[in-house]
């Protein structure tokens, strides 16, 4: 008998993982030295020139560095030296802070859209005009009116997470089945009413997939925002690390940046199955 | 006509320049159960919904107990024939749903109560926690009937409540139809495109010709009795004659009726009211009657 698909593909994936880590170890260690020169020379240039030793860290140096900001996520020995839990508590602040924002605005705004032929035309203009800008280029303007760093970088997570969440709401509530609208007409249910009991549950799967396709956008954009207006975030962390040159550091940011954006992808994506309903 | 509760006068419904029908006028009383049986696209949807106030008429008004209709109401409930059920609720969340919003001071309980009492009458007792989704399509038919009717309405509107039903489950739901609108005295408007589903169930059957300019042609008068049985329905002695009426309608003159009626007298205000079968003893008050 074969064993289920899921156990396969989880052999599978362990087998690519571990060919990578082999091979980033491989093309990472040193090769012994690689030219007789004087100790004292040796000393100043370090294993990079004299071991042949690549100044790319293995994952064997990564393994031990994450261990070590594992151990202490919280630390805080000033501006620039910061436990790395830290730094991402302070990005996800940002990003929790711009998206709660951006939902309070984009689901009214959406929900008028998609109710209202009129206000959908009269919109459309600006929306479509607004929401290919890259939500760093308000940076500038959101630094020079908001004159704070970090309410700059939540402004633009607000802007970046608005669009995908208000075109998604007006879509569903605009899809919503003429045949469920005229349940509640013929049950004489007012306008409000049928906001919340039928068009909502109805349109809460696509609301759900605008608000998981706009954290997805909101978790890129903030690593984008901390590098450029600095201080703290994990954003601010990369590019501190990179001119300390701990590209260890970096690599680690890189890892802990992936599992943050999985793990907030996978509570929208949880919610959006609770609200789903077969048909 | 002051037995009319329920009377179309004059509606037409326009696409552009496309006339859908015009000039429909029909009367209905009250306990009165009238079947309309028509070919797809003649109108029928078109008029129910115009009756249940969910669509407008281009022309003319329907008024209903002496008042014309503006909107939709409690009063009129309508069967869809795609059920409509809310998936995201339980069977007791649909009903429950349609009953608190006829009565927005009920107390939870009362809601529930009224609604366990519509859920029994369908037969549908112990499934009132499934949701749509795990229900049988005449089980979510039998959903559809337990709302509507659990708000009293004055009127039911059905709308081929049961075409895409299999035969047996049909069956029965006619039976329950049948049985709730004798008991509780509604006033029912059905569509339909099932001869003998109208013969069973109806006191009057209307038949619409085909659109565009669709007109209703003939009522025919159903001699069944009132507290007639499924078994027996075929027996009864003019039960083919007016089979055979409806289908020779349906299959021949649906299509050339306008040529039928061309150079005779047709007052769309007075339906002809036929019998088939019967000879007739002129007494009819409502029309010249046309025997088959
Ligand atoms: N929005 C619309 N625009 C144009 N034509 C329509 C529209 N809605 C319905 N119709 C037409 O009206 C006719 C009657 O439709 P309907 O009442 O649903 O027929 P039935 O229920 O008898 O099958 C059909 O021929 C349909 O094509
Ligand atoms: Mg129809």
């Amino acid at each position: 008998m074969t064993p289920s698909l899921t156990l396969r593909a989880a052999l599978v994936s362990i087998l690519i993982f571990v060919t990578f880590i082999l091979a980033w170890h491989l093309a990472t260690r040193g090769i012994g030295a690689v030219q007789q020169m004087d100790p004292e020379y040796a000393k100043l240039m370090g294993v990079t020139a004299t071991q042949g030793k690549s100044a790319m860290p293995g994952p064997l140096d990564v393994g031990a560095k994450l261990w070590e900001h594992l151990r202490r996520p919280f630390y805080d020995n000033g501006p620039n030296d910061k436990g790395v839990g830290i730094q991402l508590a302070y990005s996800i602040a940002r990003v929790g802070i711009g998206y709660f924002l951006a939902v309070l605005v984009a689901i009214p705004v959406g929900f008028l859209i998609g109710m209202s032929p009129l206000m959908n035309k009269a919109l459309d203009p600006f929306i479509q005009i607004l929401k290919p800008i890259s939500p760093l280029a308000w940076m500038p303007l959101a630094l020079y009116t908001i004159k704070d760093s970090g309410r700059s970088a939540i402004f633009v997570i607000f802007i970046c997470s608005l669009w995908p969440m208000m075109i998604n709401t007006a879509f569903g509530v605009a899809a919503v089945r003429k045949e469920w609208l005229n349940v509640a007409r013929t049950l004489e249910v007012g306008t409000l009413r049928r906001a919340f009991t039928i068009i909502l549950p109805a349109a809460a799967p696509t609301i759900l997939t605008g608000m998981r396709i706009s954290i997805g956008i909101a978790w890129l954009v903030i690593v984008a925002a901390e590098m450029l207006v600095g201080g703290t975030g994990i954003g601010y962390f990369v590019w501190n690390e990179w001119n300390n040159l701990s590209i260890t550091n970096v690599i680690i940011a890189i890892i802990l940046i992936g599992i943050v954006g999985m793990l907030l992808d996978l509570i929208l994506a949880r919610a959006t199955r609770l609200v789903t309903f077969p048909e | 006509m002051s037995d009319k509760f329920i009377s179309i006068e004059g509606i037409a419904k326009r696409y552009g320049t496309t006339t859908i029908f015009e000039d429909l006028w029909l009367g209905m009383r009250r306990g009165e159960l009238t079947c309309v049986i028509g070919h797809s696209g003649c109108g029928k949807t078109t008029v129910l919904n115009i009756l249940a106030g969910l669509d407008v008429p281009s022309d003319g008004a329907v008024i209903v107990d002496g008042k014309a209709i503006e909107g939709p109401s409690l009063d009129r409930a309508v069967i869809f024939q795609s059920h409509a059920l809310l998936p995201w609720r339980t069977v007791m969340g649909n009903v429950a749903y349609a009953v608190s919003s006829k009565w927005r001071r009920y107390t939870r309980a009362q809601i529930q109560a009224q609604a366990q009492i519509f859920i029994d009458l369908v037969g549908l007792t112990g499934a009132e926690g499934k949701r749509p989704s795990e229900l049988s399509g005449g089980m979510k038919q039998r959903v559809g009937i337990a709302r509507a009717l659990s708000i009293e309405p004055k009127i039911m509107l059905m709308d081929e409540p049961f075409s895409a039903l299999d035969a047996l489950t049909r069956g029965t739901l006619q039976d329950e139809v049948r049985r709730i609108c004798l008991t509780t005295g509604q006033t029912a408007f059905m569509i339909t495109h099932d001869v003998d589903e109208a013969i069973y169930l109806a006191d009057r059957i209307v038949l619409m010709t085909n659109g565009p300019g669709a007109r209703l042609a003939e009522i025919v008068d159903n001699p069944l009795p009132k507290d007639r049985a499924r078994a027996d329905v075929h027996r009864h002695p003019l039960y083919y004659a007016v089979r055979n009426h409806i289908i020779d309608f349906l299959v021949i003159r649906s299509k050339s009726f306008a040529a039928e009626m061309t150079g005779k007298p047709f007052d769309p205000r007075h339906v002809p009211v036929v019998r088939p079968g019967v000879i007739e003893n002129s007494s009819t008050p409502d029309a010249a009657a046309r025997v088959a």
